[in-house]
């Protein structure tokens, strides 16, 4: 296995993020996309916890890149990146777990790297996105990266075959929105609240008409994160969204490794995706 | 311009200032985009950037609008004392027998330092966009007074982000704070300093945008905060040139100011930028040594990468983690710089020295001992240097310090030192 081959070229690929979209929607189904920080406590269990993700109904999965001054991060996820840095945990290796998991036979399941843009600009754009591309990730969330900041990253996304997913947040002005939508690849990330990551219980009524607005200008996929926590809340957005991602709600579950160990962890994890990804799949 | 990733493409171009229409072009920055050449931007979520848009065009309209400069003069005026004198420091002066040595006193400002310059200048703004709440962080303290004080005086609802590093550190400013009504918010994440209650209040911001004012304390930041802090401060810059040309009949020869986020340096240089004959020196905390970790000279030892919303020099690791800082100041405990600092450095219009801990402590020592002048530990800094600059020049030759804060809050911490 050569690690610096270009992944387009090579047999066993994750789906694309569209085709997955496509699928989903052919079945009337909602993407679920949990969110897991990498590192914490250490990138062995983030590569366990990420491999048993599929079959428990994950349909994609973002993977955080542990950053020291995360500003688009709540507490929770922020809390995990610390401890993961204190841990020595580097971007290399990070990129290392991920070819590990996209390279097992049968992999299809689209991962999708959440990443601060100091850590891309650092070794330089080009090289990032090419060690992206050869460790299998199907595309990049970058959370500090407006759009007026994104030309050169949006550029070489195309070039090496990954999606830029931007976000869309309630403060958005529609027709910067649409602007947004134009930059965006494989789908569209609609901040449900203003603010930070987090869990709420409540998501405000005005996404509603936001998402419909949103729809009118573009053809893709919506999905909707900050402040999803509960099994409970996805009957009532699976209507306006193609996708939910979930957190903090995953990361403060993460956070009880230490007392209750790794293997409870991971399965109340398990356990937790399954119940929001059967919500996600009733029709 | 397009802004390219990775240093090499950054650092390449270092330009010698050579003809006058350069040095006005250095002066005619940030541009639309909010970039200092290739440095600034604006690196933040897009929940921030109604926020941003709003701040930038409820400033141009401010800048331009002669009853909002006027009241804010009366504030300077009136209400922080201004102008700050330009002072001669005849002994100091004596001490390093070459150049005449002058202190523009912006330790005299109501709350003792030069951050009440925009503080006040922003509260303004976020009065004229209805805004109920400010919010600040705050490293030494200092603007962390300011903004208590400025939100006291304009009746706003007020919390400062402070590491809890720095609460133990500035007992008496978080004393100072409080008394004013404002809540200091202690921050335990990350490295519990600056940057960190630099990360939680813009967190905050994001959470609070519609009725809360973020007033940044330096020259850093997302567009369009740079510019309006070093406006701002511009202040300083403005009177010392022409008490300049009042009390010499021409400009000085040199200029000095400690950096840490860069502030006072910003408000006191730029208005000498298109000066060619005015040297401009910016001094960094150099900390214990020049290993990583143990200073803060970002300049220095840093290189071009992302923090806090803006591209700038910042002290990072290979994979683009921000290092950890050390410096005796709790005010220039900072890894990353104004952008237009880094763009002044690579432009080659200012000059960014180093000076360390314990030369700090001698410059705090030196001034309050000839001078009746207890510094500010950040100021202490540019003492230091600017004793080291005198010596060597001719005893024709002016220097100007930008005299940026009194040293009370220090007292308790310098004690401390001289005790161990």
């Amino acid at each position: 296995m050569n690690l610096h081959t270009n992944r387009s070229t090579e047999m066993n690929l994750p789906q694309k993020i569209s085709a997955v979209f496509t699928e989903l929607r052919s079945k009337k189904q909602t993407a679920f996309i949990p969110f897991i920080p990498a590192g914490d406590p250490n990138l062995n269990a983030t590569g366990s916890i990420i491999s048993a993700l599929p079959r428990a109904g994950a349909d994609l999965i973002e993977i955080g890149f542990p950053f020291s001054d995360p500003i688009a991060d709540g507490p929770v996820i922020q809390a995990a990146y610390t401890r993961a840095l204190n841990q020595g945990i580097r971007v290399e290796s990070i990129f290392e777990m991920i070819h590990h998991l996209s390279s097992k036979p049968g992999w299809k399941t689209p991962l999708v790297g959440m990443v601060s843009y100091s850590l891309v600009f650092r070794p330089g754009v080009s090289k990032f996105l090419t060690r992206a591309n050869q460790s299998g990730l199907s595309g990049l969330i970058v959370p500090d990266l407006p759009i007026d900041e994104a030309e050169e990253l949006s550029a070489a996304v195309r070039e090496h075959h990954l999606d830029l997913i931007m976000l869309v947040s309630p403060l958005t002005p529609i027709d910067r929105a649409a602007k947004i939508a134009k930059y965006s690849s494989g789908f569209l990330y609609c901040v449900s609240t203003v603010g930070i990551t987090g869990e709420r219980t409540e998501l405000p009524s005005s996404l509603q008409a936001q998402l419909k607005s949103i729809r009118e200008l573009t053809s893709l996929p919506l999905c909707i994160g900050f402040g999803i926590s509960q099994p409970s809340q996805v009957q009532r957005w699976k209507e306006y969204a193609d996708g939910l991602i979930v957190g903090s709600a995953i990361v403060r579950r993460l956070e009880k490794a230490n007392e209750i160990g790794m293997d409870s962890a991971q399965s109340e994890i398990v356990e937790f995706v399954q119940e929001f990804s059967r919500e996600c799949k009733i029709r | 311009m397009a802004i390219k990733s990775g240093n090499e493409t950054l650092v390449a171009e270092r330009k010698e200032p050579n003809s006058s229409t350069l040095y006005e072009r250095i002066s005619q920055v940030p541009d639309v985009r909010g970039r200092f050449g290739l440095y600034g931007g604006k690196y933040v979520p897009e929940t921030l950037m109604f926020a941003l848009d709003q701040l930038e065009k409820v400033y141009q309209e401010a800048k331009n609008d002669d009853i909002f400069q006027q009241e804010l003069s009366r504030y300077l005026r009136e209400y922080v004392g201004r102008p700050s004198g330009l002072y001669f420091a005849e002994r100091l002066t004596k001490e390093a027998g070459g150049a005449k040595i002058y202190l523009k006193r912006e330790d005299l400002n109501h709350t003792g330092a030069h951050k009440i310059n925009n503080a006040i200048g922003q509260a303004l703004l976020a009065r004229r966009m209805k805004k109920k709440r400010l919010i600040a962080e705050t490293g030494a303290g200092q603007h962390g007074v300011a903004t208590a004080t400025a939100a006291a005086l304009f009746g706003f609802e007020c919390r400062v982000y402070m590491g809890a590093e720095d609460v133990r550190r500035q007992e008496l400013n978080v004393f100072k704070m409080r008394a004013m009504g404002t809540e200091v918010f202690p921050v335990h994440s990350g490295s519990s300093t600056l940057r960190d209650a630099t990360n939680e209040a813009m967190r905050e911001w994001m959470s609070s945008v519609e009725n809360t004012h973020y007033i940044i304390g330096s020259v850093v930041g997302p567009h369009p905060f740079p510019m309006i802090v070093r406006d701002f401060q511009s202040i300083i810059g403005k009177e010392t040139r022409q008490q300049c040309l009042d009390q010499f009949n021409r400009l000085p020869d040199v200029v000095l100011a400690c950096v840490g986020g860069g502030s006072n340096a910003a408000g006191m240089f730029y208005p000498f930028i298109e000066d060619k004959e005015v040297e401009l020196i910016g001094v960094e905390a150099g900390g214990r040594n020049s290993n990583a970790g143990e200073h803060a000279s970002t300049i220095a030892f840093g290189s071009p990468g992302v923090l806090h919303g803006s591209l700038s020099y910042v002290l990072q690791d290979e994979d683009g983690q921000t290092a950890n800082v050390h410096s005796i100041s709790a005010g220039l405990d900072y890894p990353g710089v104004g952008p237009e600092h880094s763009f002044w450095h690579d432009q080659k219009r200012v000059e960014y020295k180093t000076v360390n801990d314990q030369q700090a402590l001698e410059g705090f020592r030196i001034c309050s001992r000839l001078e009746g002048i207890l510094p500010a530990l950040e100021t202490a800094h540019a003492i230091y240097e600017t004793m080291n600059l005198a010596a060597k020049r001719g005893k024709s030759e002016i220097i100007v310090l930008c005299f940026s804060g009194r040293g009370d809050k220090d007292c308790a911490e310098v004690a401390r030192l001289e005790k161990q």
